[in-house]
Order: structure tokens, then C-alpha cells, then sequence
């Protein structure tokens, strides 16, 4: 029912767990069997370490939450040497979500991460929560064009572009990123948020801005994966407040080949494997032979 | 290691302070597994308003009922929820989540102010008060209610007006507490400040020092590094995993 095939990766399921959730997968072993998840998209890496944001990280708000983590994670060598060997114990697909402060750090990883135990890129130009770079590539298509491309020039791994909501027309930066050689579209990153205490009259968010994820966002989130499947040829992975099955299977409809599971797990550290069994339930309920013929079936 | 989920029954629920109340869960699993100084992460609602659960330090657990108790203060609507939860309403409980105290044999003082107190009930009680001093610190004497909740060791009170106990600050009196007891260890948990003097003060009189830090969180599980605190030597320490109890020495290190 779940078998999936993204960009020619087999997985057990649509169900990944979205970067910066899941911590490298190893965190959620004792909650989850790691063997039955879809695929782990791992902690966003950089090039160098990064200590992240200070103060403030996390917020909840009506039916979502901000966060400003501001991508900390030990580098991708630390990455590579001593958390993927304890990842590959695992039989499960991994995603390495790599952030660059330039088009040549998004290149130089790629070239690093292209070895065994690593089966997709994703390559975040959506982090609202950094200074340099990053969201700045996902808002123009010719910088996320420019990334994509030195991406695919360093990697013999499916590359999956994980795209901003926060620009005026996501089908535009798709379209772009998919002529410059994408093997897939990952959507959405978070949207840009804040919040301000009105006793202290100052940002709760120790970045001042935070990346709203959660429910609240899943509506447009639903709308730009409907846009974006319609926009390219090459598979899309939706995300954005998916908390149940049925949640999964209406991303599925409006054109996802699979599904992340993000803000659930801060909430339940086993939300992706209910997702996963919910989903199921509702193939079955459905009398569907296969998950996937549900892909893109909302027109 | 991991937590457990589970359904918790509330049993108690009701107001034993200004703003503050005291829940009582019949959550077996969970009362079995607790240990001082680790958390539980409640979620409120079985609806998306609220998404994330809310940590608290437990405050108490009895195997023999299987119940573990919260102190909460009322700050915001999540608190509010709370308190307006009748006995027999369920909560899903994840935990006992993180690292807890260290205890020990030998003479030990306890110093805790504000809601930071609910963690060094439960330490006193394991601790079973051979050898133990607890120092409870508040603004004025209705902040001091903490002392009926201690039936273990030796109790002191401060109060900043002198309404009630010793006139002055908790950490004031800890020096002379540490030296009348002999001790050799000293639990802070409450406001920052007050951890960062109980510990120098520790330091000075060559005792250990654990303080319990609070952090807004995210999943509480290690996975989302919304609770991040500085550690000594360019560390990043994870309040959820790493801690909430810390060596002192670790995370004031710039004290």
C-alpha cells in the first residue's frame, strides 16, 4: 500500500521525517522503529559548524509555533564521520539537508556528501533563520537556479530543492529550479513570522523573527504543492502542519509523491509512525491497491 | 532514555499558593520510572490550538498509587487550561524526560525559590531528610507555602520583606546552612540569579552544585534544539536531554 519510489529511491512509505524535527534520526530511535520511516531528512547541515541563534528559539502560536533555531549542527564532516556510520545501522533512506552562506558552500557539500549511506540532497534554500545566504537564494529564481545547478555538478544523488512559501509566485523559483537539473521539489519551508510580547513591548523570538510552522500553515501549504505539481514534471514532497493521516493523503491529492512530518513530532515523538498507520488505514478505507494513486487526483 | 507516553488521570488539581497549583496525575508508568529532577511534557488538549506539550519538573511521585504531581504557576492560557481541568479529566503525559539530580548520602541543602521549588520536593523526599536542609525563598510569607509541603530534613524560610522567616534572600542564609550541615552537596533550582550566587557560594565553601535550568521548549525529546543553553568550553547543551540538572560548573561558567 505505502511503497513509494521518489526520484528513483525506494522507500516503505511517503512519511519522511522533515529536517530540523528529527534531529539526525538517532534521537527517535527509542520512540520510532527507524527501519519502517519513509526516509529521515537530517538536522539542516553547513559546511562549518554552527552554534545557531541566540536567545529565544521556540513559540507557540494559535495552532502552530515560531521557531529561530538558526540552523546549529556540528558541520557536515562531523556529519559524515561520526552520525551517518551510526545512521546506516538503520535501514531507512537518508536525506542530507545541506544550507550554504554561498553557490560554492552548497557545492563543496555535495561533493561531501556524495557517498554511501547518503540516498537523496535536499538542499534547503528556504531557511528564514540565518543571516547570509539561504533564504536569499529561494526568493530569486537565478540564485536558486545557480544552486541547484552546482548541486547536480558535485553529486551523483537525487537532488531535491526545498523551497520558501516566502515569495510572490513559488511556481516561478519551481520552474526555475527544475531547468537547472532538479530531481525533485520539497515544500514548504516555514513562513516568515513573528511575535512581540505587549507587557515587555519586545520580539518573544530571540532572531526577532521566527519560521511559523504547524496547522496554521497547512492551508497554504495545500495550495502552493497543488501549484507547484501542476507547475513541473518532476516529484514534489509537501510538508506544512500535517498531523494525521488524512492531513498526508490531502497533500498526496494536490500532488505530492510524499509527505514530511515536522512540527507533529515536537508534539508527539511518534507522530510520524501513527501518520504513517493512519494513512494506511485511509488507502484501505478507500479501496485504493496503492497509496500513490491518490497523487495529484484533486483537480 | 526515552520517555513514556501515557494517558494521565488528573486526581488533584487545586490552588496551594498565589497563582500556584498543584496537579496530581494517576499516570503508573510514569510514577514508577521518575527520578528528581526529570520532567514530564504534558500536552493540553487533544485538538491542534495548542500544539506543543508543556514541561514540568515533577514534583513528586508515588509508586504506591501511581501518581506523579506538577506545581504550576498561572502564566499564560496553557496554565489556565490547566487549572480549569476537573479530577478525571486525562492528559497524554510524556516522561519522566531527561537527566535529574545526582543524589547522594551526605549532608545535602536544598535552596529553591518560586515554582523552581517542585523539583526539590520531590529531591527532599528521595532524599528522605537524614542529612538534609531545604532553604525556601519568596518576595513575602504567601510565596513561602512551600515549607507545608516539606515534611523531610530541615526547613528554612527567607522572605525579602521578613513576613515570614529569615529577612533577606534564600542564597543569604546558605553559606551558614551549608556550614551547620556539614554538607557536601548543594541543589539549586529557581530564578537564574539565584542559581548563579547559590552556586558561587557552593564553590566557596567546596561543595558540589546541581542547578536545574528552565528553558522554553519544543519537543523535549533532544530532537529540535529549541531549548539550547551555553555550557563551559564553547558547549551547546540541549536543557531537555542534557539536563534540566546540570553541574553548576557547566553552565555558569562565566559566573
Amino acid at each position: 500500500m505505502l511503497e513509494t519510489s521518489l526520484c528513483g529511491v525506494t522507500m516503505k512509505s511517503p512519511v519522511i521525517a522533515a529536517s530540523g524535527t528529527f534531529g539526525f534520526g538517532l534521537e527517535y530511535a527509542d520512540y520510532v522503529d527507524l527501519n519502517k520511516v519513509g526516509a529521515i531528512s537530517v538536522k539542516g547541515l553547513s559546511l562549518q559548524p554552527r552554534r545557531g541563534n541566540d536567545g529565544r528559539r521556540i513559540c507557540e502560536t494559535p495552532s502552530g509555533m515560531l521557531n529561530c533555531i538558526g540552523l546549529e549542527n556540528p558541520g557536515v564532516q562531523v556529519f559524515v564521520q561520526d552520525i551517518l556510520p551510526q545512521l546506516q545501522q538503520y535501514d531507512v533512506p537518508v536525506m542530507a539537508n545541506i544550507s550554504g552562506a554561498s553557490v560554492g558552500e552548497y557545492g563543496e557539500m555535495a561533493a561531501i556528501l556524495d557517498r554511501d549511506g547518503i540516498d537523496f540532497l535536499e538542499v534547503n534554500i528556504s531557511c528564514p533563520n540565518v543571516q547570509n545566504g539561504c533564504l536569499a537564494f529561494g526568493v530569486d529564481c537565478a540564485s536558486a537556479a545557480a544552486v541547484t545547478d552546482i548541486v547536480k555538478k558535485n553529486t551523483t544523488k537525487p537532488v531535491i530543492v526545498k523551497l520558501t512559501p516566502n515569495v510572490t509566485d513559488i511556481t516561478e523559483v519551481a520552474k526555475a529550479v527544475e531547468a537547472a537539473g532538479a530531481d525533485g521539489i520539497s515544500l514548504i519551508n516555514t513562513l516568515l513570522g513573528m511575535a512581540i510580547d505587549v507587557d515587555t513591548w519586545k520580539p518573544l523570538m530571540g532572531n526577532r523573527f521566527g519560521g511559523l510552522s504547524g496547522p496554521a500553515v497547512k492551508p497554504v501549504a495545500v495550495r502552493m504543492v497543488y501549484q507547484v505539481a501542476q507547475a513541473v514534471s518532476i516529484p514534489v514532497v509537501g510538508m506544512g502542519g500535517i498531523m494525521t493521516g488524512r492531513d498526508a493523503a490531502e497533500f498526496m491529492l494536490a500532488g505530492a509523491t510524499a509527505v514530511s512530518v515536522g512540527t507533529a513530532t515536537l508534539a508527539d515523538p511518534r507522530a510520524i509512525a501513527h501518520i504513517t498507520t493512519e494513512l494506511e488505514a485511509y488507502g484501505r478505507d478507500k479501496g485504493l491497491q496503492h497509496i500513490s494513486d491518490i497523487v495529484g487526483k484533486c483537480q | 532514555m526515552a520517555g513514556i507516553e501515557a494517558l494521565g488521570t488528573v486526581v488533584d488539581n487545586h490552588l496551594i499558593g498565589p497563582d500556584v497549583y498543584r496537579m496530581e496525575l494517576a499516570v503508573p508508568e510514569i510514577a514508577a520510572a521518575a527520578q528528581p529532577g526529570t520532567f514530564v511534557h504534558l500536552q493540553l488538549t487533544g485538538g491542534s490550538s495548542h500544539i506543543l506539550r508543556r514541561p514540568f519538573g515533577i514534583a513528586g511521585a508515588d509508586t504506591t498509587h501511581g501518581t506523579i504531581t506538577v506545581i504550576y504557576r498561572l502564566v499564560g492560557e496553557g496554565t489556565r487550561l490547566m487549572a480549569a481541568l476537573p479530577n478525571g479529566s486525562t492528559l497524554s503525559c510524556l516522561g519522566p524526560l531527561g537527566r535529574g539530580f545526582t543524589l547522594t548520602d551526605k549532608p545535602a541543602v536544598l535552596i529553591g525559590g518560586g515554582t523552581g521549588m517542585a523539583p526539590l520536593l520531590f529531591l527532599a523526599d528521595r532524599l528522605g531528610g537524614r542529612n538534609t536542609t531545604v532553604i525556601v525563598g519568596g518576595k513575602t510569607a504567601s510565596e513561602v507555602f512551600w515549607t507545608d509541603w516539606l515534611s523531610q530534613g530541615r526547613v528554612l524560610a527567607t522572605t525579602d520583606d521578613g513576613t515570614a522567616g529569615h529577612k533577606g534572600f534564600a542564597v543569604d542564609i546558605l553559606a551558614e546552612a551549608i556550614q551547620a550541615a556539614g554538607a557536601a552537596m548543594v541543589y539549586a533550582c529557581g530564578p537564574q540569579i539565584m542559581m548563579e550566587k547559590a552556586a558561587a557560594i557552593a564553590a566557596e565553601c567546596g561543595c558540589s552544585c546541581e542547578v536545574s535550568l528552565e528553558s522554553y521548549m519544543g519537543c523535549g525529546t533532544g530532537g529540535c534544539l529549541g531549548c539550547v543553553v551555553d555550557g563551559r568550553d564553547g558547549k551547546r547543551y540541549k536543557v531537555c536531554h542534557d539536563g534540566p540538572v546540570f553541574p553548576a560548573e557547566e553552565v555558569f561558567f562565566h559566573a
